[in-house]
Formats: structure tokens, sequence, C-alpha cells
């Protein structure tokens, strides 16, 4: 069977199990709907917390950015995984000894005040909007590439498959979906990766590859090897970065506790029995996400590597099919410069934006660039998030490997818009409705504006999908400076500084999010031209500027608590009751 | 209630403790090894690794997830010493 077979017949069986999952698992409370009970076992969450972290982001592109950024890519690899130490250490457990069902519900009881809850809201669906926008894009992305339908009808489907799950079925249905597509996506990442390892080195496992023998006869690691090749093309050495220390330093850290600050994933804590359970659950999901981030690298030297070694310096006659294909979809281009026929890959853009072409054809079957050719002696454009999706291909691994990426990718990306669906309709149906502006309803009524308030989330989230802002890409990277520089400090605060009130977390937290949402604007939208090093404050770009926000939330936080009324005694008497793991409420069943 | 007080106080100090001491290992291997001493690392081989770029891309990795789970068996012996452990509550 070819790969477009199998991938169809992989998709629909992976999607009938999501929806079986979710006619199992139906939520028949608020309870249920919003934390699942809090019955949820610490492996099972562990896995489910996992999913919901790892987007298509992490999935199709992080292995591709890292190819192309060599050491640099490092922010990503530890951002994104050492905020789980912070959760772990910091939040999750005295969260879930708290209780409640959603982020904004701790900010409002802790601070004593529904203006914190309102301005927590605010932040919640400011972040969980930017990061979802993407995702659904990430659906269609696939849907389009391995199914060959448009990319408004994957979106279509893909909003159609969220909305039984997550609607139908609350935290209770995505948590066990989202441990179905762990399984599915973890196992669509290490496949094709290690067959890539083997390929290249003989060692079967990818971690232990990037450091192992290039099986060539050089003799020569695939680092020292990757070192090599690019110097001798005129890049900078893989193991060496281009970002200064301290921009790295600051990306890293606005990713860490932006990681440890965003709501989709502190929620996944509320729904573990008990506050052992939680610090045990981060443990476990930590590792599940160690595995594939872990991988990764590995994932991503190996494309680089094979990259280089297919394309440079071969004729166009001679290239593999997967060139033409994702060249005739513009996403990897090229332009003969020397007119020697023959492929040459070096530093810099070929030619001014993303390929287009004209009809015409040349003699050895090439499509005409139109666009602006540049100075440089590069000839070939290539998209950095082809690489986790053309790796099968560029391997030539067979069939149902590529069918199996697809589903994978489809995993990832479904149960991250998921969970982030989830924290958005919780949010407005338990702090907005039932906490703010109808404080009578019943629980059945709360359930059902939960699921109003997810179907109309998914409707707004599939727009974006279809017609997405030019920025929406880079705005994700951005949700993790505004989740560090406004939620992150409230929280941390909230548990460990008796005395921070009302007033000093709102100032904080109005502060933190203002400085760092004007820093990312002015640099991104306003201007674009000044965008560089030389501009920038202490050297950080906009991408790390959470870390400077958080430090402007604590202190503001700091200043204007001391300088305030103290904080109620009923409030003291919850600090000292969440910092106490015994006493727990006891759980639902499942 | 005074005797509790004094008791979880203790307690919390102990919490304290090791969290300090699990952060400072977090920032060493992250922060230290893998970015501010990465190029002086790198003059070591590891496995076929520059020992610093090993420790941005892979070490650090490892090391937070063992962190947790340490963090979480220290804090279960320190839960049931001050007899504030959530066992009992089944």
């Amino acid at each position: 069977m070819d790969a477009q077979t199998l991938t169809y017949i992989f998709v629909f069986l992976t999607f009938s199990l999501y929806i079986g999952i979710a006619i199992w698992s139906r939520a028949s409370s608020t309870n249920e709907f919003y934390v699942a009970g809090g019955g949820v076992h610490p492996v099972a969450n562990g896995m489910a917390t996992a999913a919901d972290w790892m987007s298509a982001a992490s999935f199709i592109s992080m292995a591709g950015i890292i190819a192309f950024m060599g050491y640099d890519g490092t922010v990503y690899l530890m951002g994104w995984t050492g905020g789980y130490v912070i959760l772990a250490l910091l939040l999750a457990p005295y969260l879930r000894k708290f209780g409640e069902f959603t982020v904004p519900d701790f900010i409002g009881t802790r601070y004593y005040s529904s203006a914190a809850r309102i301005v927590a809201v605010i932040s919640l669906i400011a972040i969980s909007f930017t990061y979802i926008a993407g995702q659904m894009r990430g659906v269609g992305i696939v849907f389009s590439q391995f199914l060959d339908i448009p990319i408004t009808w994957g979106v279509i489907v893909g909003m159609a498959v969220v909305f039984m799950y997550a609607v139908l079925g609350g935290m209770k249905g995505i948590t066990y979906t989202q441990v179905a597509q762990y399984c599915v996506l973890i196992f669509a990442y290490l496949v094709p990766a290690i067959f890539i390892s083997i390929l290249i080195t003989g060692v079967p496992i990818p971690q232990l590859g990037l450091g192992a023998t290039v099986v060539d006869g050089s003799g020569l690691s695939v680092l020292d090897k990757l070192d090599a090749t690019l110097v001798d093309l005129g890049f900078t050495p893989y193991t060496d970065g281009s970002k200064s220390k301290m921009d790295v330093f600051a990306i890293t850290m606005a990713l860490m506790i932006g990681t440890a600050g965003l709501p989709h994933v502190i929620v996944r804590f509320f729904t573990v029995p008990k506050v052992s359970d939680a610090r045990r659950s981060a443990g476990y999901a930590l590792l599940f996400i160690a595995l594939l981030y872990t991988t990764a690298p590995a994932v991503g030297a190996f494309a680089r590597l094979n990259f280089v070694d297919t394309v440079h310096n071969t004729t166009y006659t001679d290239i593999p099919n997967w060139f033409k294909s994702w060249e005739d979809i513009g996403l990897i281009g090229w332009h003969d410069k020397n007119a020697d026929g023959r492929i040459q890959y070096h530093p810099g853009a070929p030619f001014e934006g993303k390929p287009t072409y004209d009809e015409d054809r040349r003699a050895d079957g090439s499509r005409n660039v139109t666009n602006k050719i540049t100075a440089s002696q590069n000839e070939v454009y290539v998209d950095r998030d082809i690489m986790v999706l053309a790796n099968p291909e560029i391997a030539a691994l067979p069939a149902w490997v590529i069918a199996l990426v697809a589903a994978g990718g489809l995993a990832a990306a479904l149960s991250t818009a998921a969970g982030l669906l989830l924290v958005i309709s919780t949010s407005v149906s338990h702090d907005l409705i039932k906490m703010t502006f109808a404080r009578g309803i019943s629980d059945k009524q709360e359930l059902l504006a939960a699921r109003i308030a997810a179907a109309t989330a998914i409707v707004i989230a599939g727009y974006f999908g279809i017609y997405p802002f030019g920025f929406v890409a880079q705005v994700v990277a951005f949700a993790f400076g505004l989740a560090a520089a406004s939620l992150f400090p409230a929280i941390l605060l909230g548990i460990f500084d008796k005395r921070m009130n009302n007033a000093g977390a709102i100032a904080g937290m109005v502060s933190g999010l203002t400085f760092t949402l004007y820093y990312i604007v002015y640099f991104k939208f306003v201007a674009p031209d000044l965008n560089s090093a030389a501009h920038w404050w202490f050297g950080i770009s906009p991408e790390g500027i959470g870390m400077l926000g958080a430090i402007l939330n604590f202190v503001v936080a700091f200043v204007v608590s001391r300088s305030t009324s103290e904080v109620p005694g009923h409030v003291l008497d919850l600090i000292e009751n969440i910092r106490i793991p015994k006493g727990v409420e006891k759980p639902h069943e499942h | 209630m005074s005797d509790n007080n004094n008791k979880n106080h203790n307690y919390w100090r102990a919490n304290i403790r090791l969290m300090l001491i699990l952060l400072a290992i977090w920032f060493t291997v992250s922060f230290g090894f893998g970015i501010i001493l990465v190029d002086w690392l790198n003059q070591f081989q590891f496995f076929g690794f520059k020992l610093g770029f090993w420790w941005a891309q892979q070490g650090a990795i490892y090391v937070f997830v063992i962190l947790i789970f340490v963090y979480t068996a220290r804090m279960k012996k320190i839960d049931r010493e001050h007899g504030v452990s959530d066992e009992d509550d089944e």
C-alpha cells in the first residue's frame, strides 16, 4: 500500500480511538468537567500532561529549528523542560492542596479580590488563544500535506474531533484521550528517530547515536562531522551558537518560568487525588516529555547531516523525489545561481521571501524562481518545519513510517488544542459566569455554560486556523513571556510570601503584563527594523523579555504590598493550610 | 495549638531547605553548565560530545527528571516525620 492510503488508515484508526474514549468517559458534573473529579492516577496524569504540553510545535517544528540553530536550539530544549522542576517544587503541590478548579480561582481567593481574579482571567485568555491558533493551523497543515485535502477541511475535521471529546467529556474525556495521544505521538517520534540513528551510526538509541561515530568510514563522530561539514560550507560550527550568552540565558529563563505559569499545564495537577500525587505526577510528566526532548536534538543533527549530504552539489536530475514534492508546494526552493546544474548549499538566504514560481520549467525539470535573488552563494531555500515531516522520506524509510508521523503530528496538535480549549471554557463558565456575573446558577447550568463556552472557543480557534494572522507562529512563543510576567509571580508569591496582599499582586501582574506586551509589540510590530541586539534592553530579545517582565512584577508587587494594608486573618489561615499536604478532600472514583 | 504551629513551622523550614538545595542543582546544570560555562566545558570530550554541548542538549534534561523524583521521595519522608503526610487521609 502507498503512504497516502496508509495515512488514511492510521488517522482513521487513531481518531476512532479518541472518540471512543470520549464517549466512555463523559462528564456528568462540573467537578468532572473541570478537574476529572480529582481522581486521575499520577502516571496517567503524567502522560496526559506530556501530550497536553507537547504541541504541534514540539513534534513538527522543534527538531527542524534545532537542526538549523545548532547550539542555540538549547533554549527550547532546556527552557521547555526545566520549567517542570519549578512547577514540581514551587507550585503544583500547593495548588493541588488548594483544590479548586482554575488558576484564576487560586489568584481570586488568595488575593481576596475579584479584580485580581479578572486580571488573571484576562491573562489566561490572552495566553491560551495565542497558543491555540497555532495548533489548529498545525492540524490543517498535516491534513493538507499527507491527506491531500485543503487546509480548511483539515481544520474543520480537527475541530469536529476536538468538539466531540472536549465538549462531551470535559477534563475527564480530555485526560484519557491525551493518554492515548501521548502513546501515538511518542511512538511516531521514536520509530523514525531509531531507524535514522541506525542508518547513520549503527546505534539504535538516538540519544547515544548523537555522540557516536558515523558509519561512512571517516571515523568522525556525528557532531564532529557536522561541525566540519558546516564550516566547509561557510556556516558557524553546529556546536557553537550565534546568540549572545545574555540572550540565551534570558530566553531559557523566560521559557522555563513561562512553562510553570501556563494555565493549561497547571490545571492538570488539579486532577490527581493527593498532594504527593501532584509531585510524583510532575516527575512522570517530565520523564515522558524528556523522552521526546532528548531525542529531538539527535533528530535535528541527523536531519541536517542527511540534508547536506543529499542535496549539496547534487544535480537536479539526481535529486530524490521528496525534494521535488516539497519544492512544488513552496517549502523548498532552488535557484541555480552559478548555472552549473548542481545545487549548492551555503549560509544566507538564496532569494528574498518564500519561493514563488512562474509556469516555465528549465531543461532539467526544475522550477523557475521569480523572487528577487540575493548576492549570497546559497542556492537553496528550505522551510525549517519540514525537517521532521520529511525525515522519513529523506532517509528512505518505509511508507508506514511516513503514515505514522502524520498520525503523531495530529495527536500532538489535537491534544494541546483540547487542553487549551478546556482552560478557556472553564475560566469563562466558572470564573466569569459562576464567580463574577451570575453567582446563583446551579451546577447543571454551570456545566451547560462550560459546554457552550468550549464549543464557542473551538469555533473561534478554528477560524484563526483557517484565516491565520501572518504573525501567529511568532506570537506562540510570546505566550510564554506573558505567562512568565503575569501569572507565575502572582502564584509563587501567593504561596511563599505571607505578606503579599491584593494590591501588590494586582499591581505586579498589571505592570509585568503591560511591560512585556509593550516590548514585544514595539519590536515586532511597531518598529521591526529596530529589532536587533543594538536596540534591545540589556541585549535581551523580545523572546526573552518575559524574564525582565517577571522581575518587574516581583519588584512592584513587593514594594506595593509593603506599603499597603495587611493580609486578613482568614487568608493567612488559607496559606498555612495549602503549605501542609494533609487533609485533601476525597476524590471521585473513576 | 502553639505546639502544632511549631511543628508546622519546622516542616516548612525543612521543605524550604530541600527546595533550595535542589534548585541550586537545577540552576548549576542548566544555566551554569549549559550556558555560562559551556565554552570552557567544550574543551572536554564526553562519549563523542563536547561536554558543554552535552550538558546543554542532553545532560541538563536528565538531571531535571532525577531532581523531581528525588524531591518526591525526600518530601514523602519529611511529610511523615512531621506528621503532615497525606497518606493518612485515606
